[in-house]
């Protein structure tokens, strides 16, 4: 293999691990903020300790979020450099400033709530919960710029043979960038009530400190419900904005090959990088709406997209059509939840299957972000840079070395991190009272 | 390389500002992670038992989190602000940089996942790869500025193949060795002040011992900079700004004479200083260059061919003007709420 597939591979190695724990940090972090929040108005020891137990998950979950997050700041210098130079005036400034507005928040207050609980009282540690959730989510707007850039990449003009920044305002008014966020936060959010009332199915299944698991239960279900609800209409808008900024990836996204009106979506379909092998049971238009709201409007096919400016067509229709779906099961098994949350007992077949739900909003994440960037394949900067010349040169060797190294290294840590989450869950809240040394 | 800017113009002292908050950047970073680091280090050496070894853990444990996140603002401020260098440092070290984030990686999780497992086997692990990982870290921050101040083989185009055979080269090591013996000493100090009784007493006793080696190893490396690199060039043009070399010769009296009259914060405060003045040394002495280049020095990636736009220069600098002192003032008052000596109640991990 050549370097550049190599480093695609690393690349994309260290996003989606990075991306197992980020959902669960962002949406996590604001049940929690909330919890303390509940405790610090009503009293209510119920709510410290739902804190506390979430947040023990949470801990496990925040630290590898953040070094695996390291690894990818640096990514860009190792394996882009070529991209680093040609877009870092406006690409870099956005990490740093990242790092400095949002970073430094984040991790400075995570170790005060860690270690605040005896030192610091209720309202301000739920003050310092509020400041982490904030944190956590404003570094994720600031990535979002980042990549929105990359996506559509607005406020530059090319001089001194590099993309120099003209417009600090554009890169932040980026309504790409600013879909995005509006699609993650409440995807996370959901994420985080799928995680909750995943283990406290598998605990109040097994009766085991029933009430704190129900009253748990009630706060997650009420957060996959609305968020799972705003994910998708949120989904929705960012689906008609591409058909302006990157019609070839909608096109790919449904694998649709001839430009016409009344675009159909076909529910059956197989797909080829030349052409579908076969198409079926199409619904009329359905797609010309998703694209342009209109019913009538004219899509571009791929045909009409010259093949070097195509992306991998199976794999971006294969995500999309995974992440759509999963898009329409959650807010079912959530309202069901709701629906039924103060009879919960009579439905042991519903609590048995939510702890294997859990994986799911992770694979819709992953799906929706393979979407998004083998959709924007070839380019690593729309229309303006190829991922082929935005490679480092450094050898195949050692690139493939590395990648070797920290497959390993990430499958040995996300194993031991998973399994730790998996005891920490089991074990339930007892254990609240200090660590004894 | 072109240069992208003319001497004297507003583009120009924009980047030279951007070129010392550069160096202050990585200063505070050493300052901030070599004692963590130190300390993690230390852990196989000063613990004797598993209350020792929580202490040493809980010592750092409410700050290095937040103390990592100077390298990352280091890392994205070179990329913010010199991105060529960026770009050239980040590949050039490609080796190196992965094995370092590698290291802070396993680092970083083994302070969660010890913890929550009562296991002797897991524990003993977790301890072993947590000094492991801090250890190799320090080595190779100093194997990798080292070999920045005596600059990297770069060609015309600003890129290099160092290779990390490349950068092990004497005078690179000689950096490790520094590095990781100032950040021991550092991290004995601050164990001074966190800890208390058998323990505490043991790592002032380290420390003393091991101030003599960095007073040496100090100003062997100062001497063979002299033979093998360009750093002390700007200080013989400008002769006066050699008084920054008292920064360290007085970081390095103080801390003994506080050592001795058991002051620890300020023998640990004194430490910052000798590490500061060291540092600030190191990055004058590279002016204007980033990235320095050997042998060919007109290959060099300075602030002249390697700055940002004026625009990012100038929205960076009032983003850095209004956050660097917001987030000095809140990492200040973490400082203050949580380093005092450890009770039982502060033992979290
Ligand atoms: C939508 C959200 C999002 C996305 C797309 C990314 N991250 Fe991330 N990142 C976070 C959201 C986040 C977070 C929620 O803020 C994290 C995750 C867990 C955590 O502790 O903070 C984080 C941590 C984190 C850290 C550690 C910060 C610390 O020490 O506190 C770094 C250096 C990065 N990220 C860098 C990146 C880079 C360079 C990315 C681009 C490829 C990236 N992240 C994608
Ligand atoms: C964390 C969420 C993200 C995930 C899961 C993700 C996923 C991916 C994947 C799978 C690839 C490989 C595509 C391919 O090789 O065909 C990729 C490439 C890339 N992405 Fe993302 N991405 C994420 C966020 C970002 C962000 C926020 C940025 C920029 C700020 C970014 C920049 C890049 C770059 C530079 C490449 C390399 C070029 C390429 O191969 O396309 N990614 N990403
Ligand atoms: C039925 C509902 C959904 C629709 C219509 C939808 C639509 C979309 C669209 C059009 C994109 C954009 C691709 C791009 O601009 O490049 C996208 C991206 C994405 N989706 Fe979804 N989505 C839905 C549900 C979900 C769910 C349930 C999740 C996760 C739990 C999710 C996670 C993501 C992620 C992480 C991205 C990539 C980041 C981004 O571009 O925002 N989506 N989605």
């Amino acid at each position: 293999m050549d370097v550049l597939m190599l480093s695609r591979l690393q690349f994309a190695a260290a996003t989606m691990f990075h991306f197992i724990f980020v959902p669960l940090t962002l949406g996590l972090s604001v049940l929690i903020a909330y919890m303390e929040t509940r405790y610090a108005r009503t009293g209510d020891e119920a709510y410290r300790n739902m804190a506390k137990f979430w947040g023990k998950l949470f801990l496990v979950n925040f630290a590898l979020g953040v070094v695996t997050g390291i690894t990818l700041e640096f990514q860009f210098g190792t394996n882009w450099s070529r991209y680093s130079a040609y877009v870092g005036d406006i690409f870099g400034s956005l990490l740093a400033i990242e790092a400095t507005a949002a970073f430094f928040l984040e991790s400075t207050f995570i170790g005060v709530w860690h270690f605040g609980w005896d030192k610091l009282s209720p309202k301000a540690h739920a003050t310092v919960a509020w400041l982490v959730a904030g944190a956590s989510n404003l570094s994720a707007l600031w990535i979002l710029f980042a990549n929105g850039f990359m996506q559509n990449p607005v406020g530059y003009a090319i001089r001194n043979g590099r993309a120099e920044l003209t417009d600090f305002w554009a890169v932040i008014l980026n309504k790409y960038a600013w879909l995005e966020f509006f699609h993650i936060v409440p995807a996370s959010l959901l994420l985080a009530g799928f995680f909750i009332i995943g283990i406290s199915a598998w605990h109040l299944l097994r009766k085991s400190n029933t009430a704190f698991f129900l009253k748990s239960f009630k706060l997650g279900v009420t957060a996959a419900l609305i968020f799972s609800v705003l994910t998708a209409v949120e989904g929705h808008i960012h689906g008609n904005n591409l058909s302006d900024t990157q019609p070839a990836k909608l096109a790919a996204m449904e694998s649709h090959w001839e430009t016409r009106k009344n675009a159909p979506m076909n529910l059956l379909v197989i797909p080829g990088e030349d052409g579908n092998l076969l198409e079926a049971l199409p619904l009329p238009g359905v797609l010309s709406f998703l694209a342009y709201n209109d019913f009538n409007a004219e899509v571009t096919g791929l045909n009409d997209i010259p093949k070097e400016d195509r992306p991998p067509v199976v794999l971006t229709f294969l995500s999309f059509r995974l992440m759509v779906g999963l898009g329409t099961l959650f807010p079912l098994l959530a309202a069901f939840g709701w629906l039924m949350r103060n009879k919960l007992d009579k439905y042991p077949l519903y609590l048995k299957v939510l702890p294997y739900c859990i994986p799911l909003p992770y694979f819709a994440l992953w799906a929706g972000w393979t979407v998004t960037e083998v959709g924007r394949q070839p380019w690593i900067v729309y229309g303006l840079m190829r991922t082929s010349d935005a490679v480092s040169p450094v050898g195949a060797g050692e690139v493939g070395f590395t990648l070797v190294l920290m497959t390993l290294l990430y499958a040995l840590l996300g194993a031991a991190g998973i399994w730790l989450m998996v005891k920490l869950a089991k074990k339930g809240p007892e254990d609240n009272s200090p660590i004894q040394v | 390389m072109e240069t992208l800017m003319e001497t004297g113009s507003l583009h120009y002292y924009l980047a030279m500002i951007w070129f010392v908050l550069w160096g202050v950047l990585w200063t505070v970073y050493f300052i901030l992670d070599g004692f963590d680091l130190g300390v993690a280090s230390l852990l196989p050496v000063l613990a004797k038992n598993e209350a020792d070894k929580r202490a040493m853990y809980n010592a750092t444990g409410p700050f290095w989190d937040g103390n990592e996140v100077w390298l990352i603002a280091a890392g994205g401020v070179t990329f913010a602000a010199f991105p060529y260098a960026y770009a050239q440092m980040f590949s050039g070290l490609y080796m190196a940089l992965m094995l370092l984030l590698f290291t802070l990686i396993v680092r970083g999780v083994s302070f969660e996942f010890r913890s929550k497992v009562e296991n002797q086997g897991w524990r003993k692990l977790w301890d072993a790869l947590h000094s492991i990982c801090s250890f190799l870290p320090a080595v190779l921050l100093g194997v990798a500025f080292a070999n920045i101040f005596q600059g990297i083989p770069l060609d015309e185009t600003g890129f290099s193949q160092a290779g990390l055979l490349g950068l092990l080269n004497p005078y690179g090591i000689s950096g490790g060795i520094l590095f990781v013996t100032i950040f021991l000493m550092h991290g004995a100090l601050w164990l001074c002040i966190r800890t208390t009784g058998d323990l505490q007493a043991r790592a002032e006793s380290l420390a003393v011992k091991l101030w003599p080696g960095v007073v040496v190893l100090t100003v062997l490396f100062l001497a063979y900079s002299a033979v093998a690199t360009k750093l002390f060039n700007n200080y013989l043009v400008y002769p006066a700004l050699f008084v920054i070399l008292l920064l360290p010769v007085a970081g390095l009296v103080l801390m003994r004479t506080y050592l001795g009259a058991k002051k620890y914060w300020l023998a640990w405060a004194s430490s910052c200083l000798f590490i500061g003045g060291t540092a600030l040394f190191g990055v004058i002495g590279i002016f204007p260059a980033i990235i320095p280049s050997n042998p060919n020095p007109a290959h060099s990636l300075t602030i002249m061919n390697s700055s940002s736009s004026v625009l990012t220069l100038q929205i960076m600098l009032g983003v850095a003007l209004v956050f660097v002192p917001l987030v000095i003032g809140y990492q200040f008052w973490a400082y203050k709420t949580f380093a005092t000596p450890l009770t039982d109640d502060d033992i979290h991990y």
